[in-house]
């Protein structure tokens, strides 16, 4: 991008005579580009920016949700929230959810790659098919799970009984209740991972798997010294953007609660996210603490940005090994 | 028709030919749709915000029919999410509908913000005074004088309990009986133990500890506020009291360990997993919604321990309306006596007016789905035992605190004193 716009610039140089033409068409080689971009950079102003900015300035007050009459009162929200047990209760759930759900999706997802790049009958079908659970309503998906995982009349414990696994109570346990809410989020990603996937593989020339066959590689040897070295990138794509998705895990959990009042992510908060400790203060029941939520929600914006980094340096460290 | 010259070749005639239709029927169609509403004065859309079926249907077609120049319009959201939307665009200052139900566990901490609320006695509501039980009139009553809404029921207790697994556990089945079985909410428990012992496979005496601690809370005043304001929830020896018993209860496996109005509880009436559950008169309604199958299986019984509230409702007019004077007129015709006589013949709902709870039409009123057990009587009559409670801004935060307390018991996950201890330290953080 950044090469192309320069280039009008440098031809229009060694011209003597510069006419008003040729001045408003260097003008406009060197602008236009920032004003064909700035509509997103208006709406990211007005909506990314702005509201960065105002929840950081209600998050130094003691702004209740009917009151809008607040009082400053500095950093006193984030002193209690490094002080308050259910907000890192939240973020361990948030981080234990996001890892059990994030490794299998992404295999998951490179296994159906794999698959989806083979000489499959039906391909456009199955590839259609893949990605079918990322239209389906969130809502309708949350409900019927909740539904799949429910203790006396659930499909799971229905199965489970006939290996001799008896009432699962998913809902009520901290592990259980993990692995049913990353068995949804894997349903719902995969797919669209998997697609990303098949998409970078087929990016990959042929010539470097006739090389590997000529050496004597079988299939398994050329999905782990070619076709996974080759993905690299979009495996950290990938990685990164699950991550984001996963730290703001709100709608399954919230959904999967059968006492729909609190948002208290089970009786002893057992799968309450960050989000939903945010929603719990904001807006469930009468609370409508908006001044601490506002804070709940920067010190999670902090939290991405400081797992954002981590992955950067690995990313960095990646690109200088390969160098 | 003087286009006819320029027109060149038939494919344009064709063209121009669907304009004309488009454009025609475009410009007809709204004449239509203009005359149609232009009828008598400009038709008002009046939108009314519930949390479930308030049972109003045929009351909006008998207002609509009478005054013509109203449309009414409900949505019904869950009820957490109605309270929260309604707080969200209370606060924005738009968004909310013209009349807004607000449940008794949301009304304290609405009422103490009155300047988003249409003053109901600008709108002659307190000519009607009389008409609520003082209680229920109060308890929409703001600091400052203004009268926030009108009281739609009350929730006045009973037990309703499966006279079929009575029997099958050798217990008395007739209502008389039943009740005389359980006094207080100890021989309450007691009673649960006997039904253990012989009970049907796989089915509990009640369905959830949190129900039947609602209910004891529910008799008690003070509860878990005292009248100066103070949130007293640990030094309440009431509160304690209702805690020691319910743990009692699921100790002895009375309890099925349902979360009350989670799926599986739903599944639980129609499947018939517990034989008891505390009936505040909406929750007849919701039986009866729930698992129609079980129709004349079900009775019900006097609660232990005395009258006692859990629920009722009242219908607000946010100030942010546009039609203020017209909500305020419907919502003094949905909480008239006729209109509360109506909806507790429809649904249950128990009428918050006195003269209408000592009136024949409700004290003879027998429901069929519950064994034509004489309903009205049973409710009203608990209804005009009650005495009041009084309500802090967070009550419905500690009562979910509270559920989530009893329910990390039943499921195994903490000892009472535990969880006791956790209990207090979230009423803290949540007032």
């Amino acid at each position: 991008m950044s090469e192309r716009t320069a280039m009008p610039s440098v031809t229009a140089a060694p011209v003597r005579r510069i006419g008003i033409r040729s001045r408003l068409h260097k003008l406009d080689a060197r602008w236009s580009p920032y004003l064909y971009i700035s509509p997103f950079f208006l709406l990211f102003i007005a909506f990314g920016l702005f509201p960065l900015g105002y929840t950081a300035w209600v998050s130094l007050t003691d702004r209740t949700l009917l009151d809008p009459h607040p009082s400053f009162i500095g950093l006193d929200n984030y002193t209690a929230l490094i002080h308050d047990s259910y907000f890192w209760n939240a973020v361990e759930n948030t981080l234990g959810i996001w890892a059990i759900s994030t490794i299998p999706q992404l295999l998951i997802a490179l296994g159906l790659a794999t698959l989806l790049n083979t000489g499959l009958r039906a391909r456009t079908f199955f590839r259609m098919s893949v990605v079918l659970p990322q239209v389906t309503s969130l809502v309708a998906v949350a409900l019927i799970f909740t539904q799949l995982f429910s203790r006396d009349y659930g499909l799971v414990n229905y199965m489970l009984h006939f290996v001799g696994i008896h009432n699962i109570d998913w809902e009520a346990g901290r592990l259980s209740s993990w692995i049913a809410l990353s068995v949804m989020v894997t349903w719902r990603w995969a797919g669209y991972n998997a697609l990303i996937y098949l998409a970078a593989m087929q990016g990959i020339p042929d010539e470097l798997y006739e090389a590997a066959a000529i050496d004597g590689a079988g299939a398994w040897k050329q999905f782990i010294h070619v076709t996974i070295p080759q993905l690299r990138n979009t495996i950290i794509f990938t990685v990164i953007i699950s991550t984001i998705g996963g730290l703001q895990l709100f709608t399954e959990p919230y959904l999967f609660e059968p006492l729909k009042q609190g948002a208290t992510g089970g009786s002893a908060r057992q799968y309450q996210t960050v989000v939903m400790y945010l929603y719990e203060k904001a807006f469930a029941g009468t609370q409508f603490k908006f001044g601490y939520a506002a804070a709940i929600g920067w010190a999670l914006f902090l939290l991405i940005a400081l797992i954002s980094l981590v992955n950067l340096l690995i990313v960095r460290r990646i690109r200088t090994a390969e160098a | 028709v003087q286009i006819k010259p320029t027109i060149r070749s038939p494919r344009h005639r064709l063209r121009l030919l669907i304009a004309i239709l488009v454009v025609g029927g475009v410009v007809a169609t709204s004449l239509v749709a203009g005359t149609a509403s232009g009828s008598g004065k400009d038709k008002i859309t009046l939108r009314v915000s519930l949390f479930g079926d308030f049972g109003y249907h045929d009351l909006y077609k008998q207002y609509e029919a009478t005054h013509p120049n109203i449309d009414i319009k409900e949505d019904i959201q869950s009820y957490a999410d109605h309270h929260a939307n309604l707080a969200k665009n209370l606060a924005v200052g738009s968004g909310a509908d013209d009349i807004e139900a607000i449940e008794v566990g949301f009304i304290a901490q609405f009422k103490s913000h009155p300047n988003y609320f249409v003053d109901m006695n600008k709108y002659g509501a307190k000519k009607l005074q009389k008409r609520w039980l003082p209680w229920k009139w109060s308890q929409s009553l703001a600091r400052n004088g203004v009268q926030i809404g009108l009281g739609t029921d009350v929730g006045s207790l009973g037990i309703c309990y499966r006279r079929d697994l009575f029997k099958q556990a050798g217990l008395p089945s007739g209502r008389a009986a039943v009740s005389k079985l359980w006094p207080t909410w100890q021989k309450f428990m007691a009673v649960g133990k006997r039904f253990q012992a012989h009970a049907p496979h796989g089915v509990s005496f009640f369905d959830a500890g949190s129900n039947v601690f609602n209910a004891m809370i529910g008799q008690q005043n003070p509860a878990y506020y005292s009248r100066s304001g103070k949130v007293i929830v640990g030094s309440n020896p009431a509160v304690k009291r209702a805690w020691a018993l319910t743990m009692q209860g699921i100790k002895a496996h009375e309890s099925a360990g349902f979360a009350a109005f989670s799926n599986d509880w739903n599944t639980g009436f129609k499947n018939g997993t517990f034989a008891t559950v505390t009936c505040p008169a909406w929750m007849m309604g919701y039986i009866q919604g729930q698992a129609p199958n079980t129709a004349g299986k079900w009775d019900i019984a006097a609660v232990p321990g005395g009258g006692g509230n859990w629920g009722g409702s009242f219908l607000t007019v946010p100030k942010q309306g546009s039609h203020q004077a017209e909500a305020a007129d419907l919502v003094k015709f949905l909480t008239s006596p006729a209109a509360e006589k109506y909806v507790f013949k429809q649904t249950g709902n128990l009428p918050s007016q006195p003269a209408l709870l000592k009136s024949p039409a409700v004290k003879r009123f027998k429901n069929p789905f519950f064994n034509n057990a004489p309903v009205g009587n049973i409710f009203a009559t608990s209804a005009l035992k009650l005495k009041p409670q009084i309500l802090g801004p967070h009550h419905g935060d500690i009562q979910t605190a509270a559920s989530n307390a009893i329910q990390r018991v039943e499921q195994h996950k903490q000892t009472p004193a535990q969880s006791w201890k956790q209990f207090l330290k979230d009423v803290k953080a949540v007032t």
